[in-house]
């Protein structure tokens, strides 16, 4: 199967109908497998982490919390005010009214004191413990496919030949970010230039930080890598970045299926599930 | 092509119903994995014994953990959990400055201890100043002073037989129905003997604070806070401790929290 990964049918291997285009074999099985692996691992991951930051909903620099000093660089807190309970975000000095969705939230006549409100957490009721244990067990599943999905791509040349950018993505670039801010899509055997690019920087940057990021605050790993904590800037520094690195992959999410919306749901999903992709007809390509 | 073309009322449709599906999936669907005897629950919870292996396989018995210097303490130790004992019989050991507080060294052991604390600090002792890790995710810079557990081990003489050593406190953490129900922990012997766990009776320099402990609490550098029991009273060698409490290990662990917390 890995072999078979991005073999194009070749729209020259018979004349394509000109209203429907080629049907070509996209995406490998190994492609498609580790895809809904790492989505349902990030799901569990997201949401388990929520629920691990709300036991203490603030972010520091440095090795250590400051509680007699201030290095925090993120805070929610609630507060009883003349006007009712309010929650508030509090982001490098700055405060801001979240009240219902961050600090204070919850229904009406049963308001809670808690970070992420509750529809943003597994459980979904505060239990640190619960949290803990779904958020490891799924860590493990992420490191280790991520792990087997270098390795096995290294080998079968899935990054050289698909994610790699090359001179000509470059070139291409401006004109790529050109054709997605119209929301005008090429549907062909590769990807375009921002694909590569937004695929590339979260495979090899971003969840490679989750992962070190997260050893980084683990005691025990610390007296095996001590120089990853000090190099990520001390315990509380590693935990702000895994905080931060969160937010970058929810914000690829967003964007990720808002792309697949706008480029056809239905094609995009085929491909990530089946493998079979259909591209535009050749004569439609050249219009564009 | 016209299946491809953007079609802004189709787009908005399925962008709205992708949202509402994603607002959907958070909700209470997993609630059911909090209970501990959630068979899907075991299934996750084997993740920690794997955590456990790698983590012995790279840190082996000894590995340290980063100790750091004078200029690093920037605030007291914060407490957590107990930080008063309401206990009458705590209290009447601080009443008298803990002169008649013996620390009970018993289970599988040649021989039995019964240490007063001038006892154990006039053993070798050793200072270190180490980060602790509260599994809340705050971490705290501090300064203490004690006697290597592993010394107490061997003038006691641990049987082959033991396992894990037990502590048991003197602080009440919930008032359960069967009666109060007193802090206790576990530790495998590898952290039991590493050359960091120490039963600290100072810190920062002075005594140990009640807040903190005192007379003596457990350091487990290796690990997080709740491995750490403070207001220690015993400590028992064990081949296994699944008749202890709910069997899981310690105070926390019987309310699910993972019994090893390397992590």
């Amino acid at each position: 199967m890995k072999s078979a990964a991005f073999t194009e049918a070749g729209p020259s291997a018979e004349p394509a109908p000109a209203k429907t285009g080629t049907l070509i074999y996209r995406q490998s099985a190994w492609t498609r497998l580790t895809h809904w692996i790492w989505a349902i691992a990030l799901f569990f991951l997201l949401l388990s982490g929520l629920q691990i930051f709300n036991a203490h909903p603030a972010l520091y620099i440095g090795n250590q919390s400051g509680f007699a000093f201030d290095n925090s660089v993120l805070k929610f807190s609630a507060e009883n005010t003349p006007s009712g309970p309010r929650g508030y975000t509090e982001i490098l000095g700055h405060r801001f009214d979240t009240t219902g969705v961050l600090g204070l939230s919850g229904p009406a006549d049963n308001l809670e004191d808690r970070a992420f409100p509750a529809w943003a957490t597994i459980p979904s009721f505060q239990d640190l413990a619960t949290g803990r244990v779904i958020h490891f067990f799924f860590a493990w599943v992420l490191s280790a496919t991520l792990l087997l999905w270098l390795v096995g791509s290294l080998v079968n040349g899935h990054i050289r030949r698909d994610l790699l950018p090359r001179g000509k993505d470059f070139r291409q670039l401006p004109r790529d970010i050109g054709d997605h801010a119209r929301l005008r899509f090429h549907h062909t055997g590769r990807y375009n230039t921002l694909q590569k690019f937004s695929y590339g920087i979260v495979l090899f940057i971003l969840l490679p930080l989750m992962i070190l990021t997260g050893l980084a605050m683990s005691p025990s790993m610390d007296t095996v890598i001590p120089f990853l904590t000090d190099v990520l800037g001390g315990r509380q520094t590693a935990r702000t970045i895994h905080f931060t690195v969160m937010a970058l992959l929810v914000l690829f999410f967003v964007v990720h299926i808002v792309m697949v919306l706008a480029a056809g749901p239905v094609n995009e999903l085929r491909s990530i599930i089946t493998g079979w992709y259909r591209t535009d007809p050749a004569d439609e390509d050249r219009k564009t | 092509m016209a299946a491809f073309r953007i079609n802004r009322r189709s787009f908005l449709t399925s962008a709205a119903l992708g949202v509402s599906g994603i607002a959907l999936s958070g909700c209470d669907a997993f609630d059911p994995v909090s209970d501990t005897d959630s068979r899907v629950r075991h299934v996750l919870e084997r993740a920690n014994d794997l955590t456990y292996r790698v983590q012995r396989l790279l840190g082996g018995r000894d590995s340290l953990v980063q100790e750091y210097t004078e200029a690093d303490i920037r605030q007291p130790q914060r407490p957590n959990g107990v930080t008063s004992p309401d206990d009458d019989y705590y209290k009447g050991l601080l009443a008298n400055n803990f002169a008649d507080w013996r620390l009970e060294v018993t289970g599988l052991v040649e021989n039995p201890l019964s240490l007063s604390r001038d006892q154990l600090m006039a053993m070798p002792s050793r200072t270190q100043i180490t980060r602790h890790d509260c599994v809340e995710g705050w971490s705290c810079i501090a300064k203490w002073t004690g006697v290597q557990l592993s010394r107490v081990l061997d003038e006691a003489k641990v049987k082959p037989q033991a396992h894990y050593v037990m502590f048991y406190c003197l602080d009440t953490i919930e008032h359960g129905e069967d009666g109060p129900i007193k802090y206790y922990g576990s530790v495998d012997m590898i952290d039991a003997r590493h050359p960091q766990t120490i039963l600290a009776y100072g810190l920062n320099g002075g005594p140990l604070p009640v807040e903190n402990g005192a007379p003596l609490r457990v350091r487990v550098e290796r690990q997080l806070g709740y491995k750490m029991p403070k207001y220690l009273r015993g400590i028992e060698l064990v081949s296994g401790f699944g008749d202890i409490g709910d069997g899981r290990g310690g105070y926390w662990e019987d309310r699910g929290y993972d019994w090893y917390a390397g992590i």
